[in-house]
């Protein structure tokens, strides 16, 4: 997963010149990536994929992606580890936090409890994928910035994909409805207020659009 | 994790034949919401795994057969909760699905997978830190004098008291039905009230499938019953949350009398547990506060409190009378 990141800040200046926050944590962490790689040992270490390894294209956001992987990957490891889309959060990677929600096939899912392997042949689809090609934020992401519905935005990604679906799915019509299909998605800053008053307010607009 | 090698198998016979090839390392994996999640706790390590998750024809689900609802093993929750004309006509079986997991999850777990789901058992899941009889069988049971709240007052042995978690398999058991099942020995019909063992000596083995039976269908037969159904789910948080207490109940009324009672509690026991006896004790009553009381004590006797998990007896007790009510609005 290194020579991923290492390969694409190689060929891409701009990402050399511009310090993102991922970059930099990265780079602060390259001493622990070092001591992993020595864990080659267990025949667990990361990157070095055995004779398990499965070829797999998926999709991703609309684009295909031809990748060998470790069965074991789960698609938000693959998301964000592999494609460098790191918008879909690890809270608990059990499926508990809801941080983790991108769409498959359209639904909702928990992409830490999703084996990649069984997203091939699916349309994935994530939070760096909901904006329109013009740049426009989706009528959810605005209604989140608008009602001041996070505090330190970590849940925000996986919070907005499953208040999309939850739209998407005819569970927005009512404050307790939204609530009820909303509760896989736990905000420990307690933005919940927002949260609700995001969806409500994004619902009929999307319906809109 | 451990490594395993990822194999999907075309056909149900396909499955069954790469399964009964291997040995105890072998594994079907459908949704994965329970295997994938012990996985990564190391409580389950699988060498190899059979995704048996978009097998021919395991997903559909048929309700306009006359005599039986009939859920293909492989449907999702999500398909079973929103199909049409199951809330009207069995309003506990979808509310059973509903207030089980997230709709994140709901849209991944299967309906097969979801019977078979593993105890949430924090002794169980915390791995080899804990004494744990169904994870390590012979190494006792940190449960039965630790933090027992979760833990089930019927049903228990010596060796576990692990709530079966689930709320789906309670619904099904109060509806007698039945799970159709496929083995290297051929096919055969296992009622759902025969799927889970009680621990005894042996937690271990949960349920009484052969290593090498995959779960095709699950048929309910169709009733009078199910209109007058609810799946009513306590639990420390009004949303997304394992029962503390949960009653499945359905009735058949003559007038104010009850003619027919169905009673199944979950969250309380080691298995989804009918409560025939309570049942029983219902027909040609008239039913009111007092006489759902007297069914939610009949439903509870015998069970035994551990250190922290008592007051869930009352709960239940309270639960069931509650279902009763709920139910006969619906009659």
């Amino acid at each position: 997963m290194h020579d991923t990141i290492h390969h694409a800040a190689a060929t891409d200046p701009a990402k050399q010149l511009q310090p993102t926050r991922r970059g930099i944590m990265i780079g602060a962490v390259a001493a622990p990536i070092i001591i992993g790689a020595a864990g080659e040992a267990s025949g667990q270490a990361p990157g070095a994929l055995g004779a398990d390894a499965v070829a797999v294209r998926i999709s991703v956001n609309g684009t295909q992606h031809d990748l060998l992987l470790d069965p074991r990957t789960s698609l938000l490891d693959l998301l964000r580890e592999r494609l460098d889309l790191t918008g879909a959060k690890k809270g608990c990677d059990h499926g508990q936090c809801g941080a983790c929600t991108v769409h498959l096939d359209g639904a909702r899912v928990a992409s830490c409890l999703t084996m990649a392997v069984q997203a091939v042949g699916r349309r994935v689809g994530t939070i760096e994928g909901v904006s329109a090609a013009t740049g426009a934020l989706h009528p959810m992401q605005q209604a989140f910035i608008d009602h001041d519905a996070l505090q330190c935005g970590y849940c925000t990604p996986g919070q907005i994909m499953a208040a999309i679906a939850c739209v998407q799915e005819g569970h927005a019509t009512s404050p307790e409805q939204i609530r009820e299909y909303m509760s896989g998605n736990i905000c420990r800053c307690g933005a919940y207020v927002g949260i609700v008053a995001a969806i409500a307010d994004a619902a009929p607009k999307m319906q809109a659009g | 994790m451990h490594p395993f090698t990822y194999t999907k198998p075309r056909t149900a016979q396909d499955a069954i034949r790469a399964i009964a090839a291997g040995d105890a390392g072998t594994r079907f994996i459908a949704g994965g919401t329970t295997l994938y999640d012990l996985m990564k706790l190391d409580v389950e390590a699988p060498r190899q795994i059979l995704d048996v998750s978009t097998l021919p024809g395991i997903a559909t689900i048929d309700t306009a057969n006359p005599r039986e609802l009939v859920f293909g093993a492989g449907a999702k929750m999500v398909a079973a909760a929103t199909h049409a004309g199951l809330r009207a006509d069995y309003p506990a079986l979808v509310e059973a699905l509903d207030k089980a997991a997230s709709q994140q999850l709901r849209n991944m777990a299967s309906l097969g997978g979801n019977l078979l789901q593993r105890t949430r058992c924090n002794y169980f899941r915390g791995g080899a830190a804990y004494a744990c009889n169904k994870r390590s069988p012979g190494s006792g049971c940190a449960a039965l004098n630790g933090l027992d709240r979760g833990h089930a007052v019927l049903g228990g042995s010596d060796s576990c008291i692990a709530v079966y978690p689930g709320d789906w398999a309670v619904a099904l058991a109060a509806f007698d039905a039945v799970v159709d099942v496929q083995g290297t020995a051929g096919p055969r019909t296992i009622p759902l009230a025969q799927l889970h063992r009680e621990p005894g000596s042996t937690p271990e083995t949960e349920t009484s499938l052969a290593r090498d039976e995959l779960i095709l269908r699950i048929r309910v037969p169709k009733t009078p019953l199910g209109r007058a159904s609810t799946y009513h789910k306590i639990r420390d948080r009004e949303s997304y949350a394992f029962a503390l207490a949960s009653a499945a109940v359905a009735l058949r009324m003559d007038g104010t009398r009850v003619r027919e009672a169905r009673i199944a509690l979950g969250g309380l026991a080691t298995r989804p547990w009918r409560a025939s006896v309570a049942e029983q004790g219902l027909v040609g009553q008239v039913l009111n506060a007092a006489t759902a009381r007297a069914a939610g004590e009949a439903a509870l006797r015998g069970a035994r409190a551990g250190h922290h998990n008592g007051f869930r007896i009352e709960l239940g007790i309270r639960t069931v009378a509650d279902a009763l009510l709920i139910a006969q609005e619906r009659v």
